[in-house]
């Protein structure tokens, strides 16, 4: 075969792995069909990689199949982490995918310089500075998801002045390389300040942000593997990329939209600090609570449920002990659903993840414009663990931080129970005036502990 | 301008039509999984770092290379692994019951 046969083969390998990327999200429509998609991804994968061992221009290739397999070492403990982690986890592999891409430019500079062209030059800084901001503000974001970082804000006076000017600094630098391609002492300066803006970017963004912090990221990944195919004149990565980005970009203004904030008002606005005004309880209000005996009555008596959880559920680990309430609920003939709020847990769709985990069958999963008209028609709301995301100030209080965020109507339904360890403001530190209904009945106690001690009533009541 | 470079924009920019579109159909149920495949799909970049650490022109861009192949590689194996292991926990009602 001469070398320009194998050149085609090549090429059309790659024309078929993409193919094959773009099945496997279109089979992800459906819960029914996404498991086929993952084969497809990977038999894609598998074509991408063995094709590229094929190239003629692979002289050594010892090392690369150590480094592959260090790669599956590395890949098999964190594809095995559980659902609770996967936030994190998300985080670190852009992380790493940004690192490669971020790895494979600089090589390539180093490689073409000092014969490089301006054009060259600017692709390859543009592809530079994009992917170490999204190397190190994914380790950042990594951190915080892990807790070894402060989920708090961290913010001081004149932030966004000196991150942006820090940014400045990158391109700066890099249009200096672009007129002087061989000012290359430049480069390794490019490469420092770029890696120290994503650290200034994500730092500031607190907790309750992360399901949009996650997503723009996935967005800048994908972005600087489509840029890296740009350089290297790679379709495979320019598509694979294009399409990462465009994920992350519909993924981040879905999150935005949840919450109803703007980019910009994510990325610098530095929410999630506990305003100490906002926190402290109107004096006079009272709340009415009840023990896991009156919920189970409660429960036993409606015929139609809607549970909404939140992420406090998953801390506490309840989602198994909610999946055994809604067994003993479903055989008793009560319809149990539940509602998920797109930022209920820690990143796009991860509350589905977690119940699907449980057990719970995901034709009982209703996001949040479904699950709203259902309200008014439901005898009993039951929150676990989910506070600002069902808070009706969202709909009512022009003065709230968190005003004309969609919010679960749970207020609608006929009766509603929220368990909660104390009348503590949520994440975003507002005060909840969904507590303080007449119709409210709150159940103070972990939720595992208080789930636990329904189900044991409710299942005793059934024996006696 | 590098010859190559008007047909990598049209390559770019349908790309990201049809991912608009097709992510735009992607169960809501499902955005956890979509984002852990396509970080898989992402770590294709596997194959430049394989190109860059095979072609061995120098030793900075070998070692460059092999780290890139192992970062993007652990992507691949571990996005598909979590991908797959997510999806097979999604069942519906009737096909709980045993």
């Amino acid at each position: 075969m001469s070398l320009l046969t194998v050149r085609y083969l090549i090429d059309f390998a790659y024309l078929l792995a993409i193919v094959l990327f773009i099945l496997a999200l279109r089979w992800l429509s459906s819960p029914a069909t996404a498991r086929r998609g993952v084969l497809a991804g990977e038999i894609g994968a598998a074509v991408a990689v063995l094709a590229t061992l094929a190239n003629p221009q692979i002289v050594a290739y010892k090392w690369i199949l150590v480094a592959l397999l260090i790669g599956a070492i590395v890949g098999m403990p964190l594809g095995l982490v559980p659902m609770t982690a996967v936030p994190q986890r998300t985080a670190l592999s852009h992380a790493f995918g940004a690192l490669s891409a971020a790895l494979i430019g600089i090589s390539e500079y180093y490689v073409r310089e000092p014969h490089i062209t301006k054009f060259g030059m600017a692709e390859i800084s543009l592809e530079v500075i994009i992917g170490g901001l999204s190397f190190t503000g994914s380790l950042i974001a990594a951190g915080k998801l892990q807790e070894v970082l402060p989920q708090r804000p961290i913010t001081y006076r004149g932030q966004n002045f000196v991150s942006l000017s820090v940014l400045g600094l990158a391109v700066i630098l890099a249009l200096i390389l672009i007129l002087h391609p061989g000012d290359a002492y430049l480069f390794p300066f490019v490469v420092v300040v770029s890696l120290l803006f994503g650290v200034l970017l994500v730092t500031p963004i607190g907790g309750a942000d992360m399901p949009t912090v996650i997503s723009l990221l996935n967005s800048y990944v994908g972005l600087s593997a489509a840029l890296l195919g740009f350089v290297l004149n790679n379709k495979v990565l320019i598509v694979a990329g294009a399409l990462d980005g465009s994920s992350g970009f519909i993924l981040s203004v879905i999150m935005c939209r949840a919450m109803n904030r703007s980019f910009t008002n994510v990325m610098f606005g530095a929410f999630g600090q506990v305003q100490s005004s906002a926190a402290a309880v109107e004096q006079g209000r009272t709340v009415r609570s009840a023990t896991p005996e009156d919920a189970a009555a409660i429960l036993s008596a409606a015929s139609s449920v809607i549970v909404a959880p939140g992420y406090g559920m998953a801390v506490a680990q309840a989602q198994h002990k909610v999946r055994e309430l809604f067994d003993i609920l479903t055989k008793r003939g009560v319809d149990v659903k539940f509602a998920i709020h797109p930022v209920a847990g820690r990143m796009p769709g991860h509350m589905n993840v977690l119940l699907a985990e449980a057990d719970i069958p995901y034709d009982k999963l209703l996001d949040m414009d479904a699950a709203n008209p259902e309200f008014p028609h439901a005898d009993v709301a039951l929150v676990i663990g989910a506070n600002d995301v069902t808070n009706p100030a969202a709909r009512t209080d022009a003065g709230s931080p968190i005003y004309g965020m969609p919010i679960l109507d749970v207020d609608k339904a006929r009766t509603v129970m929220v368990i909660k360890r104390s009348l503590s403001p949520g994440f975003a530190g507002i005060d909840n005036p969904l507590y303080y209904l007449d119709k409210t009945l709150m159940l103070f106690g972990d939720a595992k502990t208080f789930v636990g001690d329904i189900v044991r009533e409710l299942a005793g009541g059934s024996s006696a | 301008m590098p010859s190559h470079f008007i047909s990598s924009v049209y390559v770019f920019v349908l790309a990201g039509f049809i991912g608009f579109e097709v992510i735009k159909h992607v169960s809501r149920l499902l955005h956890t999984p979509l984002m852990a495949l396509t970080n898989a799909l992402d770590a294709v970049v596997v194959v430049a770092a394989i190109i860059i650490a095979g072609r061995a022109q120098t030793p900075l861009s070998t070692i460059l290379g092999l780290v890139a192949v192992a970062a993007s590689f652990s992507n691949m194996v571990g996005g598909f692994l979590i991908t797959d292991r997510m999806l097979r926990m999604f069942k519906l009602s009737r096909q709980k019951k045993p």
